[in-house]
């Protein structure tokens, strides 16, 4: 009968290690939360005026959160492929590739739209777009990791409507969907799954 | 094939046939060095398993070439995808009878 019932394990394990990743690290959710809060207060500060990298408001704003995207990103990349190599996966397989397809496309698109936003001079629902495309991604992205990045996803549009509807908020809104629901978000999967894996692996 | 008793079918009757079934069920298609990586067995293990799994029509063979390389990817058949499911329900039905 154990045998069976190992044959079973195998078989759905298996299943999900060829369509799933789940190399995608808790650690990098809270990392990426912190860079956001980080940056969300700097924007905050140059909003203010008090403090500026190039006399410009809007230059300080795009550098500011370009250099917060490629941090975030960077240290998600990091973090997941340090977990990949302790659990022995492969970082980049097929599913990866599907994975950044998958979420891509939603997230391309947001960026652009957000930027068309800011480019017609509608600063005021940029938070709202970018919470509302990256909550449609993270979904999107829910078939091919961790099914809990679905709820992820529904919490930032929620908050990206609200942001549409409240629209003087939108900082205060983007701090909470990408600093601290991340950092929420990245615990709870660490205690989920990371840290089970790491007690398993001594 | 099928074993009368048990319900299980002596066509998967290895840890790595099940891993290439249950690849492939998933997946439209997967290829042979993505195979290997993922149930982690050697190149002659491996196309063995495969080839028996081909002659008994559950899955099917593609070659091809990416570029200039030759690529082999592998899919399951209706026939085998129906076998399969088959087999898991009996490993169920082994563990917890009453279901």
């Amino acid at each position: 009968m154990d045998r069976n019932m190992d044959d079973l394990r195998y078989i759905r394990s298996t299943m999900e290690r060829s369509t799933k990743f789940l190399s995608l690290s808790g650690i990098s959710g809270v990392i990426a939360g912190l860079v956001a809060l980080c940056g969300a207060y700097l924007a905050y500060l140059i909003m203010k005026g008090s403090f500026t990298l190039t006399g410009i408001l809007l230059f300080d704003l795009f550098i500011l959160a370009a250099i917060v995207l490629v941090v975030a990103c960077s240290a998600g990349i990091y973090f997941s492929a340090r977990k990949a190599k302790k659990i022995g996966a492969k970082f980049w397989t097929q599913v990866t590739v599907q994975l950044i397809k998958d979420a891509g496309v939603p997230l391309v698109v947001g960026g652009l739209f957000s930027l068309i936003l800011v480019y017609q001079g509608y600063f005021g629902m940029t938070a709202s777009a970018m919470l509302i495309f990256y909550g449609i991604a993270l979904i999107n992205a829910g078939a091919r990791t961790y099914r809990d990045i679905k709820i992820l996803g529904a919490c930032e549009i929620v908050l990206g409507l609200l942001a549409g509807v409240f629209i003087g908020n939108g900082l205060l809104l983007w701090a909470i969907g990408f600093g601290v629901l991340h950092i929420v978000y990245g615990i709870v999967m660490y205690m989920k799954y990371d840290a089970k894996s790491d007690k398993a692996n001594g | 094939m099928k074993d009368i008793i048990s319900g299980l079918n002596k066509i998967f009757d290895s840890r790595v046939r099940l891993g290439i079934m249950s690849v492939l069920v998933v997946n439209d298609s997967v290829d042979f060095n993505t195979m290997k990586e993922l149930l982690e067995v050697t190149d002659g293990n491996l196309a063995s398993h495969l080839k028996a799994l081909e002659k008994e029509e559950v899955i099917v063979v593609k070659k091809q070439f990416v570029g200039r390389k030759p690529n082999t990817s592998y899919s399951v058949t209706d026939q085998g995808r129906k076998l399969f499911q088959e087999h898991i329900d009996a490993l169920e039905k082994l563990i917890n009878p009453l279901t």
